[in-house]
C-alpha cells in the first residue's frame, strides 16, 4: 500500500502459513503501525470520525431497509407507523439514521474545510482530494435519494425539485427527468428506484473510501504545518497514538450525535415531512436539508434555469479543480495570514448562502427596509445576498486563490514539522514524548 | 490485570500509581461493552415481532360454522390451525389408543382437548417434521397425513408413523361459551 516497510513477524505457524498466502493480518498490521506525523490536531480526527458516520448509516439503514416499503401507498405507512411506533426500536433506529445523515455532513465540512485550511489538496495529494470530492458527491446522492423514502411532502416535492434541475438542459432535459422517473412525474417507480440507489450508494462510497485511505497512505498524512515528514523522528505509529485520538474524537462527537437523537430527533426535520406526499399540492415553502442550503442558494440566485444548474453544479466543480488553482507554493495557512482572512471570509459567505437557501425566495434581509431596486430585486433581499455570497464563492476559487498565491508573501514556514512543537510556549517539553506513560 | 503490568516497583521513568492506570482502562473496557451491548441489543431485538403484529396474537372463532365430522383451517398469527369437529367414533378410536405402543410423543386423548368439548380438536396445522400442512382424514390412522413426507397423525392428532418427531401441537385456547372459541 505504502513504501514504509513493513514491521510485522508471523509469529505462530498458522500465521506464517496464512502470510505466504493471502497477507491479511500483515495488511492490517502495516495500517496500524503507519507512520504518522506527530503533529496532528483534532481536526485530523475527522476522517475517523467519517468513518464511524458511515458504519453508523450503513448499520442502521440495513436495519430499516427490513420494515421499509419502497411504494407509493405503504412507505409513509411504514415510516411513520411500522418504524416509528411498532418495531422494536425502531424509533431509535431512525433517529439515529435521519439525524446521522446531518452527523456526517457536519463531520465532512469540518474534514473539507481542515482539508482547505492546511492545504491538504496539494501535490502530491491530488488524487486523495479528488477521492474525498468523488465521496462528498456520492454523499449529497445518497442524502437525497435518502431524504425522499418517508414520502412525506417534503420528500415528494424535494424530489420533484431536484430532478427537474435536470430538465434545465436543452434536448436531452426532458427525456432525461422521464427517466429518472419512470414516468411523467415523481410516482411510485421513482421511489422504488431511489431506494434501491439509496441502499447501493453507501458501498460505493464504501470503495471510494477504500481508494481514498489507499490515495493517502502513498504519500502519508499531510499535517498542520504543511512540511512534509522528513524523518522518522517526524512520525509516530498510528496505533496506538491516533487510534486513541480518533477514538476519544469519536467519543466526543458521540455525545453531539446523542444530544439530537434523544433530545430533539425532529430539529433538523421539517414537520410538513410528517404529511403523506400529495402531488396535487405543494407546501408553502420547499428547503432543502441544512447542509444542501449553500447550493440551493446559488442556484435560486440566478433567475436563469439552466445557469442555475450550472452555477450549482460549478460551485461543486470548484473543488475539484481547486488542486490546479492554487499556485502558492506553501501549504498551510498557517503562514499564510492573508489567504487565511480571504477564507475565513468565505466561509461566511457560505454561512450566508446556507441562511438566504434557508429563507423564502423573496424574503428580505432587514425586515420592511425598503433601499433601492438593483436590476430585478431591492438590494435588501435574499436574492442579492445570495449573489453577492455567490459570487465571492466563484472569485474566491477563480481570482483570489491563483492570484494571491503569487502575490502573498508568506511567514516563514518551519523546516521541519516539529520545531513548532518544541518552540510552542505551551508545548510539552522535550522529554514528555519519550515518556508519554508519565502524564497518565 | 496485574500481571500485565511491568516494572511495577517504582521505575523512575514509570507511572506514579499504577493502580489508577488499571482502573483507568478497566473503566474504559468497562464502558466499551456497555455502550456495545446498548447498541447490540437494539440492533437484534428489531427482528422481533412488532406490535403491530403482536396485536394480532388472538383470534375467537365460532364453532357453530364447523359440522359433525368437518374441520376448518382458519389463520391465526399467519400460521394454518385445524378445527376439528370430530365423530363419536372418531374420538373413541383416539381415546382406544391412548397406550397404544406406537404413540412417539405419549399423551391421552383427554389432554390435547378441553373437558366437555372432546369433540372439537384444535391443532397447529404444522407438521412437527418440517412444517407442511397434513392432509385431512388420510393414512393407516384416520387423521391427517402429510404430504410431504409422509408423517401419519391419529385423530388425536397424535404421531404414529413417520418421521416426525412430535405430535401436532395444541395451541393455548379457552372456550368463551359453548360455541365460541378464543386462540391465543
Amino acid at each position: 500500500m505504502s513504501d514504509h516497510p513493513s514491521t510485522y513477524q508471523p509469529n505462530s505457524g498458522i500465521e506464517r502459513w496464512l502470510d505466504t498466502r493471502l497477507p491479511i493480518i500483515r495488511f492490517g498490521a502495516d495500517l496500524m503501525s503507519f507512520p504518522t506525523p506527530r503533529n496532528l490536531n483534532y481536526w485530523y480526527t475527522f476522517g475517523a470520525i467519517l468513518a464511524f458516520c458511515l458504519g453508523v448509516q450503513i448499520v442502521t439503514g440495513i436495519v430499516l431497509a427490513m420494515h421499509y416499503d419502497p411504494s407509493g401507498v405503504g412507505a409513509f405507512m411504514s415510516v411513520q407507523r411500522g418504524i416509528m411506533r411498532d418495531v422494536n426500536y425502531g424509533w431509535l433506529l431512525r433517529g439515529i439514521h435521519a439525524n446521522g445523515a446531518s452527523m456526517f455532513f457536519l463531520a465532512v465540512y469540518l474534514h473539507i474545510l481542515r482539508g482547505l485550511y492546511y492545504g491538504s489538496y496539494k501535490a502530491p495529494r491530488e488524487v486523495l482530494w479528488l477521492l474525498g470530492c468523488v465521496i462528498y458527491v456520492l454523499m449529497m446522492a445518497t442524502a437525497f435519494m435518502g431524504y425522499v423514502l418517508p414520502w412525506g411532502q417534503m420528500s415528494f416535492w424535494g424530489a420533484k425539485v431536484i430532478t427537474s434541475l435536470f430538465g434545465a438542459f436543452p434536448v436531452i432535459g426532458k427525456p432525461l427527468t422521464e427517466l429518472l422517473w419512470g414516468g411523467f412525474a415523481v410516482d411510485d417507480p421513482t421511489l422504488t428506484r431511489f431506494f434501491s440507489l439509496h441502499y447501493l450508494l453507501p458501498f460505493v462510497i464504501a470503495a471510494v473510501v477504500a481508494l481514498h485511505i489507499w490515495a493517502l497512505h502513498v504519500p502519508g498524512n499531510a499535517n498542520p504545518t504543511g512540511v512534509e515528514v522528513k524523518s522518522k523522528s517526524d512520525t509516530l505509529p498510528f496505533h496506538p497514538y491516533y487510534t486513541v485520538k480518533d477514538l476519544f474524537a469519536i467519543s466526543v462527537f458521540m455525545i453531539l450525535f446523542a444530544v439530537f437523537v434523544f433530545y430533539m430527533p425532529e430539529a433538523l426535520g421539517k414537520v410538513d415531512n410528517q404529511v403523506m406526499a400529495d402531488p396535487l399540492k405543494t407546501p408553502a415553502q420547499i428547503v432543502p436539508e441544512w447542509y444542501l442550503l449553500p447550493f440551493y442558494a446559488i442556484l435560486r440566485a440566478i433567475p436563469d434555469k439552466l445557469t442555475g444548474v450550472l452555477a450549482l453544479a460549478g460551485a461543486l466543480g470548484m473543488l475539484f479543480i481547486l488542486p490546479w488553482l492554487d499556485t502558492s507554493k506553501v501549504r498551510s495557512m498557517r503562514y499564510r495570514p492573508q489567504y487565511r482572512l480571504f477564507f475565513f471570509i468565505w466561509i461566511v459567505a457560505c454561512a450566508a448562502l446556507g441562511w438566504c437557501g434557508s429563507q423564502e425566495p423573496d424574503g428580505q434581509i432587514l425586515e420592511g427596509v425598503k433601499t433601492f431596486t438593483l436590476i430585478d430585486a431591492d438590494l435588501n433581499s435574499v436574492t442579492w445576498l445570495s449573489r453577492f455570497a455567490s459570487i465571492y464563492y466563484f472569485a474566491y476559487f477563480l481570482v483570489i486563490t491563483p492570484v494571491l498565491g503569487l502575490t502573498e508573501k508568506p511567514l516563514p514556514v518551519p523546516d521541519s514539522l516539529y520545531t513548532p512543537v518544541l518552540s510552542h510556549p505551551a508545548g510539552a517539553p522535550a522529554g514528555a514524548a519519550a515518556a508519554p506513560e508519565t502524564k497518565g | 490485570m496485574a500481571d500485565s503490568i511491568a516494572h511495577a516497583q517504582a521505575h523512575p521513568d514509570g507511572p506514579a500509581d499504577p493502580g489508577r492506570r488499571d482502573f483507568i482502562h478497566i473503566a474504559a473496557a468497562a464502558a466499551t461493552l456497555g455502550g456495545v451491548a446498548a447498541v447490540a441489543w437494539p440492533l437484534i431485538d428489531q427482528m422481533n415481532p412488532a406490535a403491530d403484529t403482536l396485536a394480532l396474537a388472538s383470534l375467537e372463532y365460532d364453532l357453530s360454522k364447523v359440522t359433525l365430522g368437518q374441520q376448518v383451517t382458519i389463520s391465526w398469527r399467519k400460521q394454518p390451525v385445524f378445527i376439528r369437529y370430530r365423530t363419536p367414533a372418531e374420538i373413541a378410536a383416539a381415546k382406544a389408543a391412548d397406550h397404544a405402543s406406537d404413540l412417539k410423543d405419549p399423551a391421552t386423548d383427554a389432554s390435547r382437548v378441553k373437558a366437555g368439548h372432546e369433540q372439537y380438536l384444535i391443532v397447529l396445522a404444522s407438521c412437527t417434521h418440517l412444517g407442511c400442512v397434513p392432509v385431512f382424514a388420510q393414512g393407516d390412522y384416520g387423521g391427517w397425513l402429510c404430504p410431504c413426507h409422509g408423517s401419519q397423525y391419529d385423530t388425536s392428532a397424535r404421531i404414529r408413523k413417520g418421521p416426525a418427531p412430535l405430535n401436532l401441537v395444541v395451541p393455548e385456547y379457552a372456550f368463551l361459551s359453548d360455541t365460541k372459541v378464543k386462540i391465543g
